[in-house]
């Protein structure tokens, strides 16, 4: 059980989020929309835990993962390191049958430089899954990709949620990837920033939205 | 034509470019002394040979040359650890950096000579004192420059970390230090030449061993051969040290940058 009442976070004088609550299930996926600069990654880092600092009370479980908006991996440790070091109960089969899942296995001792931005995007998926999370974040995990990898992306990200069935929290411009994941919808408006609607989605949805998406 | 083709491309080697700008350095020095033409002045190289050999057959060279070469290590490794430290605080903690700041300031400000005579007077005139004098005047420049790679660490390596709760000691050498190493690269390296010309001073004043100790004693004597001996083996010394130890430690963690 995950249960969020942010009652305000503010930087400085300005505030930001404003009375945000909600509450998800353990495999349940919610997706967080709204323009940008409005507050999702904020409130993405008051969820992880990444920044203390607001009015609130944030309840969350132990395991957590966050896939963030660049891949974040330490470009001085090679690709296997870099799921061993941060899941060190991670054994090193374990950790080559993840880099097998994404199709990287091969790369397992170079460093993440030496891969395409996609490539290095897998590894940051795998890695979040590599620790078995009972929540994930998902910030904008498809920003900046070109049309066909996010769409690999995407089914992978659906292939590893329906595997090890965390609750994920997926922040996204993307209409599309917000309906393809997530069976629930909250949306946030406004200035210090607000749920505006919180909507059950469905597949059927789709069609509609698609071509205005990627405008 | 064909000839300054070749005389390019043989200056684009690096170490060809070294030596010879050494060769320049040392046709320098014989021009000089064959101007002053008075070896008590300025010798010429070649004639420095039998005072080296001496010196290194009675085992004074190779005696004083240790006792310089373990200061330097005595004052090295706790300057870099405690400047280390207190520069990745200040850049990491703003209360200690604006409490400390200050001090830094007036130690990176104050002479060496003044912080040894310091030392000397009141610790005494022991190796205690030599190696605190040292460390004291190597520490601000550490954290001066530690500072800016505390500053400069990535706050999305630190986020990921916390969020996947990587263990303090896991997140110390995996995710600070490489981010730090190149700061630390730069602080060793300017840090045992500074060092090195500190400890130098220090034996001058008040050490009975030593390179310092033996220029004071050749300086006495006015015999610039002795002199220029006990400093060209030192500086000897230290290039060693730069290409058998620091150069390649700093290769081994840029590899990741290279590859």
């Amino acid at each position: 059980m995950i249960k969020v009442d942010v009652r305000q976070k503010a930087f400085g004088e300005e505030e930001i989020l404003h009375d945000i609550r909600f509450a998800m299930e353990i495999g349940e996926t919610v997706a967080i929309l709204g323009t940008s600069g409005i507050g999702k990654s904020t409130l993405l880092r008051l969820i992880a835990g990444i920044d203390p600092a607001f009015e609130g009370r944030i309840t969350r479980p132990e395991k957590i993962a966050m896939v963030f908006q660049e891949p974040v991996l330490l470009p001085w440790r090679s690709v296997l390191e870099n799921l061993t070091l941060v899941h060190p109960e991670l054994g090193t089969e374990a950790a080559h049958s993840a880099l097998e899942r994404i199709g990287i296995l091969d790369k397992a001792q170079l460093f993440p430089g030496q891969l395409s931005l996609g490539q290095q995007r897998r590894l940051a998926l795998a890695r979040a899954f590599a620790g078995r999370p009972e929540l994930l974040v998902l910030d904008e995990p498809y920003v900046s990709l070109d049309a066909a990898t996010a769409e690999e992306m995407l089914a992978l990200t659906e292939a590893l949620i329906a595997e090890t069935g965390p609750a994920v929290i997926l922040v996204t411009h993307s209409q599309v990837e917000a309906h393809r994941l997530a069976r629930r919808c909250l949306r946030l408006t406004g200035r210090p920033a607000t749920i505006a609607s919180d909507l059950a989605t469905g597949s059927a949805l789709l069609s509609r939205d698609v071509h205005h998406d990627r405008a | 034509m064909d000839c300054s083709c070749t005389l390019t491309k043989t200056l684009q080697s690096p170490a060809l470019v070294r030596a010879f700008s050494l060769g320049l350095l040392l046709l320098l020095w014989i021009v000089a002394a064959e101007l002053t033409a008075d070896t008590s002045v300025l010798p010429q190289p070649w004639a420095l040979w039998p005072s080296f050999a001496e010196a290194a057959a009675s085992g004074a060279l190779p005696y004083h040359l240790g006792m310089t070469l373990w200061r330097v290590v005595c004052a090295f490794v706790p300057a870099m650890a405690i400047g280390v430290a207190l520069g990745y605080l200040m850049g990491r903690v703003p209360a200690v950096d604006q409490w400390l700041d200050p001090w830094l300031v007036v130690f990176l400000n104050l002479p060496a000579l003044v912080l040894i005579v310091l030392c000397y007077l009141w610790i005494g005139l022991n190796e205690t004192a030599a190696i605190i004098a040292v460390v004291l005047n190597k520490i601000p420049n550490v954290a001066t420059i530690l500072r800016e790679g505390a500053r400069a660490l990535d706050p999305n390596l630190g986020a990921m970390a916390q969020v996947y709760r990587m263990r303090p000691l896991a997140r110390l050498r995996h995710v600070v230090m490489p981010q730090l190493a190149p700061f630390i690269a730069a602080a060793a390296r300017s840090g045992i030449a500074v060092i090195w010309k500190i400890v130098l001073v220090v034996e001058f004043l008040g050490r009975s061993s030593g390179i310092g100790f033996q220029i004071h004693f050749y300086f006495q004597l006015f015999d610039v051969a002795m002199v220029l001996v006990y400093a060209l083996s030192f500086i000897g010394v230290m290039l060693l040290v730069e290409a058998l130890i620091l150069q390649p430690s700093e290769r081994r963690v840029r590899r990741w940058r290279t590859a």
